[in-house]
C-alpha cells in the first residue's frame, strides 16, 4: 500500500469496521477444551509447542462454552455423548463455529458399520462450519481448517444494504460472501471453453 | 498350586458341581456349574492353601452365530459363558473359571439369564458384573447396583449379543 506510506501521523490505521471486527474476531478464536476420543491427543499436539495454535490466536482453550468461539469436536461422539454436545453447542455465545475433526465426527469413521453407539457424523447433531478428515488428522490439517474458519469469519458482513434501513425499520443484512476453499476444487467462474 | 492340582482340589470338594477342566491350554480352566458358583468362589478366595485374592478379569462371551449358512460350521450349542479369571498373591497361582449359562432363562427371548454375583467375595467384580450386565444382558443376582455402566441408562438391548439388532435411531438421531 505505498500510496498510503506517509501520508499520516505514527500509530493512526485506516480500516472499515467490518474488517477491524472481523479482524479481531479471526485472530482471537477461543476453542472449547473438549476431546472425545484419540483426535484429542492431535488436538492437543496442535496446541502445543511444536504447531503452536496459539499462533492464530486460538490457543486460549476455554473451559466453559459461555467463553468459546469453537468447538471442535476431535473424537467419537457417542449417542450418550451427543446430547452433551449439543447442550454445549446451544451455550455458545454467537457468533460460534464447529469443526468436525476425524472420520468419526466426519461420517462415523472407522465405527460406521458396527459401531452401534456411535453417530454417523457430529452434523446429524450440530451444525459443522468445516470438516476435517483424516484418523486422526495431523496438526497441520486442524491448522489448515482453523485457517478455513477464519476465512468464514472474513467473509462475515455487519452492513446492510444502503437505504434499506429507516426509523422503525431494520436494514436488509448483506449476505455473507462464503469463501469457497482453494482445495475443494469447485471454480467459482468456470473457464468458458471454445470448441 | 498348578491347575491340575486346583481341580484335584475342587473335585475332592464340590464332586459333581465341577463340571469340566481343560488342563492343555494356555490358560487352563475349570467349569463350575452355575448353582455352585457362589460356593465355589468363596472357597477358592478363603481357603489358605488356594487364597485367590485378586480377581484379573471377569467377562462374557456369547457363543452363538446368527448367520444360518454358517450356523452348521459353527461347532458350539448357543449359550453364554461368564468366564473369571483368579491370581493368588500368595501363592502366585493362576486359574480360570468359566460358568455356562443358557442364552435366555427358561428358554423364553427377553429374559436375562441368571447368575450370582461374585461381588460380596472381589470387589472388583462389582463394574465387571455391570459391564457384563449392559453389554451381555446377564442377570447378576445380589449385585447391589446392578444398573448399565456403558451405555445410557435408557438403551434397549445388549449390544455385544450376536444377534443384537442396531439401533436405527436413538432420540431423534439417525443411526446408520
Ligand atoms: S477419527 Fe480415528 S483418531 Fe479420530 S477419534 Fe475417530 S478413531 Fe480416533
Amino acid at each position: 500500500m505505498t500510496w498510503l506510506d506517509g501520508r499520516f501521523e505514527e500509530n493512526l490505521i485506516v480500516t472499515t469496521l467490518e474488517q477491524g471486527m472481523n479482524w479481531a474476531r479471526q485472530s482471537s478464536i477461543w476453542p472449547m477444551t473438549f476431546g472425545l476420543a484419540c483426535c484429542a491427543i492431535e488436538m492437543m499436539a496442535a496446541g502445543a509447542s511444536r504447531f503452536d495454535l496459539d499462533r492464530f490466536g486460538a490457543g486460549a482453550f476455554r473451559a466453559t462454552p459461555r467463553q468459546a468461539d469453537l468447538m471442535i469436536v476431535a473424537g467419537t461422539v457417542t449417542f450418550k455423548m451427543a446430547s452433551r454436545v449439543r447442550r454445549l453447542y446451544e451455550q455458545m455465545p454467537d457468533p460460534k463455529y464447529v469443526i468436525a475433526m476425524g472420520a468419526c465426527t466426519v461420517g462415523g469413521g472407522p465405527y460406521f458399520k458396527w459401531g452401534y453407539h456411535v453417530v454417523k457424523g457430529v452434523d446429524l447433531v450440530v451444525p459443522v462450519d468445516v470438516y476435517v478428515p483424516g484418523c486422526p488428522p495431523r496438526p497441520e490439517a486442524l491448522l489448515e481448517g482453523l485457517m478455513r474458519i477464519q476465512d468464514k469469519i472474513k467473509a462475515r458482513r455487519v452492513g446492510k444494504v444502503t437505504g434499506t434501513a429507516g426509523p422503525g425499520r431494520q436494514g436488509e443484512k448483506i449476505f455473507d460472501e462464503l469463501p469457497v476453499p482453494h482445495h475443494s476444487g469447485c471454480a467459482t467462474r468456470p473457464e468458458l471453453l471454445e470448441v | 498350586m498348578t491347575p491340575a492340582e486346583i481341580h484335584q482340589h475342587l473335585i475332592a470338594r464340590f464332586g459333581d458341581r465341577i463340571t469340566g477342566v481343560k488342563l492343555d491350554v494356555l490358560d487352563p480352566w475349570v467349569e463350575v456349574a452355575p448353582v455352585a458358583l457362589l460356593e465355589v468362589a468363596g472357597h477358592l478366595r478363603h481357603d489358605p492353601a488356594l487364597a485367590f485374592d485378586l480377581l484379573t478379569n471377569l467377562t462374557g462371551v456369547d457363543y452363538c452365530e446368527p448367520d444360518p449358512k454358517k450356523a452348521a460350521k459353527f461347532g458350539h450349542e448357543p449359550h453364554l459363558e461368564v468366564v473369571y479369571h483368579l491370581f493368588s498373591f500368595p501363592h502366585r497361582h493362576h486359574v480360570v473359571l468359566k460358568v455356562k449359562l443358557p442364552r435366555w432363562h427358561d428358554d423364553q427371548p427377553g429374559q436375562l439369564p441368571r447368575l450370582d454375583s461374585v461381588s460380596g467375595i472381589w470387589a472388583i467384580a462389582d463394574w465387571h458384573e455391570r459391564e457384563a450386565y449392559d453389554l451381555l444382558g446377564i442377570d447378576f443376582t445380589g449385585h447391589p447396583n446392578l444398573r448399565r455402566i456403558l451405555c445410557a441408562e435408557d438403551w434397549v438391548g445388549h449390544p455385544l449379543r450376536k444377534d443384537y439388532e442396531f439401533p436405527l435411531e436413538y432420540h431423534g438421531i439417525r443411526g446408520r
